[in-house]
């Protein structure tokens, strides 16, 4: 249980049986008046975001969440499917949860799935993942444009800006934090 | 003046709690040692000194905070409007502002007059619900918050005045309106600055007040406190007297354009 001085940046916690992440928070004391706990929140499954205010004395249920290590499967649908190697249970995970990050998942990728008991509520694929280009113009030589980027297309569906050199059917690596192109893969 | 820091028995107010420091107390504000000098015949006085309140941290609180209080017999809260008019005016130009102050983005005009509103006008003005139905509906501090207390002192200096009597538990109530009491308080910037009241010098109502005060303190599971006596026995020679409290910190945080409080302290307590 928590209360609230133990509200902070970073703190997981459950209302109306959802998790919720504090993303800011302020301690305000109207002149002689009482302590307040001004808190905004994300709801950790729809990004829902909450104001709240809290009294002194008030408490809080911890968010009880879980990582597990899971190898992706296939897709069916708008649903990604997922199992747990060492107990082979599989779980569903749909397409608008994932949101960008079902742009990186290949057969067989190792991803941590976070779960708020039963429920996955978000995958941590690696920093970096290997896609093949589907899809690119190529690079006109003598272009003098002056671009250093042009778009290209991953067996994913996912379009990047990748530099003029990379051709249809080169594998390149992508940083899935920031959904950009990172290097070309040699061989 | 310098008065004890640590003493046997603050002033109860219901959401001031003060650090015990053996048996005793660090003071939360000189205010009791204050009031007996001037019931002693002391008739204009100042301090400044570092104060405590256990469990006030975030971005415009430290638990150990420094304070200017002052005092004069025979004036009003509407005379330290004028001392704090006269004070900010007169120190902004050594900290380099010219008549303005730029603080969090807001261009703070210090020309007289600076803005005098009741706290029934503001609820009125800035709030969803009137002063009345934040009583009681239990929400006056936080409809304060998160309404009010940012809109305050935007273009210029705002005096919040005229509280609930239930808001001022050293403070005289008006004499033509019972219901409201003699008190404001000064925001900058939606920063609060300072905290004022024409004091109540009236030993039995200020015992009953304490005694409220402390009543709800206990039903809210809090240490006891006992009851300032001396202070309560010294009060009826005391001269009817305006006093103010004025927070260092926060003044320094105005005068340089702080973001935190921590950014005025030379060590805040995580840093020890």
């Amino acid at each position: 249980m928590y209360t609230v001085s133990d509200l902070r940046k970073g703190l997981k916690l459950t209302l109306d049986g959802e998790p919720y992440i504090v993303i800011a928070f302020e301690f305000s004391k109207p002149g002689k008046g009482q302590a307040l706990y001004r808190t905004k929140m994300r709801n950790m499954i729809n990004g829902t975001i909450l104001d709240r205010t809290y009294r002194s004395g008030e408490t809080f249920e911890p968010a009880r969440l879980e990582e597990r290590t899971m190898q992706y499967l296939y897709k069916e649908d708008n649903n990604y499917c997922f199992m747990d190697n060492e107990t082979y249970e599989q779980i569903a995970i749909s397409e608008d949860l994932l949101g960008d990050t079902r742009y990186f998942l290949i057969d067989n990728l190792m991803v941590d799935v976070l779960m708020f008991g039963e429920k996955p509520i978000g995958v941590n694929v690696p920093n970096f993942v290997n896609l093949r280009v589907i899809q690119t113009d190529p690079w006109v030589k003598g272009d003098t444009t002056g671009s250093d980027s042009k778009p290209a297309t991953v067996e994913t569906g996912y379009v990047l800006r990748v530099p003029p050199f990379i051709e249809e059917g080169e594998l390149i690596t992508i940083d899935t934090r920031t959904g950009d192109y990172s290097t070309r893969v040699k061989g | 003046m310098d008065t004890p820091l640590r003493i046997p028995a603050p002033a109860p107010e219901s959401h001031i709690d003060a650090i015990p420091s053996g048996t005793w107390f660090l003071h939360t504000s000189p205010e009791l040692c204050m009031k007996r000098l001037l019931a002693s015949g002391f008739e204009r006085i100042f301090q400044i000194c570092p104060c405590w309140r256990e469990g006030e941290r975030g971005n415009l609180h430290l638990p150990e905070f420094t304070m200017l209080e002052w005092y004069r017999s025979g004036s009003d809260y509407r005379d330290l409007m004028d001392e704090c008019e006269s004070l900010l005016t007169g120190i902004a130009p050594l900290a380099g502002h010219g008549g303005t102050i730029c603080f969090r983005g807001c261009s703070i005009n210090l020309a007289l007059p600076w803005e005098r509103i009741t706290v029934q006008e503001a609820f009125t003005r800035y709030a969803a619900v009137s002063m009345e139905e934040a009583l009681e509906g239990d929400c006056f501090d936080e409809v304060m918050v998160t309404d009010i207390e940012p809109r305050l002192g935007i273009s210029r200096p705002t005096f919040l005045l005229d509280y609930p009597a239930e808001r001022g538990a050293l403070a005289r109530l008006r004499e033509d309106d019972p219901t409201v009491a003699e008190r404001f308080e000064l925001y900058a910037g939606g920063l609060e600055l300072a905290n004022a009241f024409t004091e109540l010098t009236d030993p039995v109502e200020q015992r009953l007040r304490f005694h409220h005060e402390e009543s709800f303190r206990r039903s809210m599971g809090k240490s006891p406190y006992p009851v300032p006596e001396k202070f309560l026995v010294e009060l009826s020679s005391m001269p009817p007297a305006a006093g103010i409290a004025l927070g260092i910190d926060r003044l320094i945080m105005l005068l340089t354009d702080a973001e935190t409080i921590d950014e005025v302290v030379s060590f805040t307590p995580e840093e020890l």
